[in-house]
């Protein structure tokens, strides 16, 4: 069996809003091995943003263990999490979420001041990036000078800069026509089986399930089968 | 693309709020550079080097008449080439135009006051004159004076004996000063000492409100005012001798205490700032919550997130106070250079240290608290809407 990239052992995520308790994830164990490229289906609600969260490192499960990379991820501080995710994950957004005062090559560069590289390597790893998604020519645009599939290009290109081996996408192509977000859907693929990265993506859509190697459902925040 | 080039990029996103924010910085540091210099004025401490002319009044205030028996003893203070008294004698022009206007000995105060060029046979007009007045050129220019007339002035503190507050003074001649720094000041008049006394109904009859002593040698001029201030001292008319330059000064603290009404306009003006820049950080970050939960989501620290606000908020403090300050400097220079070194308005070091520490702490007032609300934003939240 090949390594495992995330593993989920028993996750319990419960949110509290005002005096209630709401329980998005009962008990949820999962493995996605290293280079895989899964998609999170499922209704409204039944915590597939929640899990893709936890995954990420943006949010701490309120019991169970998190495992990414190699690294217990639910037992590290704020500080720590941000630290892990600027090496480990590449997120991508469905609006895109770039800075829109920054041009493509200013939004791709961003997460590198977070490196120690200098201001001429973090140009040119920013190039690369915005090479790879096939925007080079773009590079001095600001996102509203954009057409929505090129942001999201930037997006992934952003996700890409730091070299994570894991890149969660929410809804990558929500916000997009079909002819679009195939092309965007077709660039993860490349990134999956070219690059190695693996890929947690959510998504409504079941023809955007169907470029991932295997696709999850949730339902009422617990896994329901595991489709090939 | 730099961290301060974030920053600055950040700050310009809504260009027109950003400038108009920033011109209300300038304008505030603009005023405090040039109050608090003026501040910096009110509170230096004596200065006599150079002075040539030195101002005796009572130790409590210049509107504490002094008895002019005072005068043969002033006169035999070694150092002392000559003396000139004046009494202030509150003219008013026409409905409501108040006047600088003094009763005094017109030979003693030609004698003392050798700027001041009027023909020879004006200055005997005025020395044989009881009804005598002599104007600056600017004040006779102002008001249409022509010498020959009857000028009739009101003074809103001395009736004459009739109970009449009006006056009529024959305007023997005008004076002009020697050189461009002395011509600025020809906006006063004078009138006769000897006609005053004997006119006006309250008997203020020998007393006067300063003496001034025309010094020999400028270089003793410290010391001389410390013996005439000996010489008075514990007697029912102790004096405070001081320069011509403190005088003039301490003649405008009179108004009030200039240091607390310098206060109280910058607290005011400061404290609007404080309003509207701390408006417009607020804002600033309000609008873009899920960039700020983006930033974090790349691994930004929540300290990073909160040094991020807080150098906007400095940018723009230190980009508006550095600027108003030099302005400031500049206004500054051209109003001493206007008066002829009169009101030095100087923006020296120490009023830009304090505009330093000023803009350093404005920078945390109006950074800290919307700096604070995105070190705290919840990624999850932030991005969700919530």
């Amino acid at each position: 069996m090949a390594e495992s990239m995330v593993q989920i052992r028993n996750v319990t995520k419960v949110y509290e809003r005002g005096r209630q308790k709401i329980e998005v994830l009962h008990g949820l164990t999962l493995d996605i091995p290293r280079g895989d490229f899964v998609a999170l289906m499922g209704p409204s609600g039944s915590g597939k943003t929640t899990l893709l969260n936890l995954i990420g490192g943006l949010d701490q499960p309120t019991a169970g263990e998190i495992t990414v990379g190699g690294r217990r991820i639910d037992q590290l501080s704020s500080g720590q999490l941000a630290q892990w995710r600027a090496h480990n994950v590449g997120f991508v957004f469905q609006f895109y979420n770039l800075m829109p005062v920054l041009t493509a090559e200013g939004n791709v560069e961003l997460p590198l001041l977070l490196t120690k590289l200098s201001a001429a390597q973090r140009r040119k790893n920013a190039a690369v990036a915005l090479e790879i998604v096939g925007l080079t020519d773009r590079a001095k645009h600001k996102p509203k000078e954009l057409s929505g599939g090129q942001e999201q290009r930037v997006a992934i290109a952003r996700a890409l800069v730091s070299d994570p081996q894991l890149l969660v996408c929410d809804e990558p192509t929500g916000d997009l026509d079909r002819k679009t977000a195939d092309e965007i859907l077709g660039l993860l693929q490349v990134l999956n089986r070219e690059h190695g990265k693996t890929i947690v993506m959510v998504t409504h859509d079941p023809k955007a399930a169907e470029f991932a190697r295997r696709t999850l459902h949730l339902e009422k925040g617990q896994l329901l089968e595991q489709a090939a | 693309m730099t961290r301060s080039g974030f920053v600055i990029a950040n700050l310009f996103r809504r260009r027109t709020r950003t400038i108009l924010t920033l011109l209300s910085v300038i304008m505030a540091f603009l005023l405090f550079g040039l109050l608090q210099s003026v501040n910096t004025i009110f509170n230096a401490g004596a200065d006599f080097v150079g002075a040539t002319r030195l101002f005796t009044q009572a130790r409590v205030s210049f509107t504490q008449p002094l008895p002019v028996s005072m005068l043969p003893k002033l006169e035999a203070v070694p150092g002392v080439a000559r003396v000139a008294y004046q009494y202030w004698f509150g003219g008013v022009w026409q409905e409501n135009t108040p006047l600088i206007m003094f009763a005094l000995d017109p030979q003693r105060y030609r004698d003392v006051y050798p700027e001041w060029v009027m023909p020879e046979e004006r200055w005997q007009a005025f020395i044989h004159t009881r009804t005598g007045m002599i104007a600056g050129k600017q004040l006779a220019d102002q008001y249409g004076w022509k010498v020959g007339q009857k000028i009739p002035i009101n003074s809103n503190i001395y009736p004459q004996k009739n109970g009449t507050k009006a006056w009529i003074f024959d305007l023997v001649g005008v004076f002009d000063g020697k050189d461009e720094d002395w011509k600025k000041r020809t906006n006063l008049a004078f009138i006769q000492q000897d006609y005053f006394d004997e006119a006006n109904q309250f008997g203020v009859k020998g007393r006067e409100n300063f003496f001034i002593l025309k010094l020999a040698d400028s270089n003793h001029a410290q010391q001389i005012a410390r013996t005439v201030d000996a010489m008075f001292e514990n007697s029912p008319d102790e004096t405070k001798t001081q320069t011509e330059k403190d005088f003039n000064i301490s003649f405008v603290k009179q108004i009030g205490d200039i240091g607390l009404i310098v206060r109280w306009i910058l607290f005011a003006v400061f404290f609007t700032l404080l309003l509207v820049v701390g408006n417009t950080m607020a804002q600033s970050v309000r609008e873009r919550i899920p960039e700020l939960a983006v930033l974090k989501t790349l691994g930004f620290s929540d300290g990073s997130v909160l040094g991020f606000v807080l150098a906007e908020a400095f940018a723009l403090c230190l980009a508006g106070g550095l600027t108003g300050l030099l302005l400031a400097s500049i206004a500054g220079a051209m109003v001493e250079k206007g008066t002829g070194g009169q009101f030095q308005l100087t923006v020296d070091y120490r009023v830009w240290l304090i505009g330093i520490a000023v803009i350093v702490l404005m920078s945390l007032a109006v950074g800290l608290l919307p700096g604070l609300r995105a070190r705290r934003l919840r990624i999850v939240d932030a991005l969700a809407g919530r």
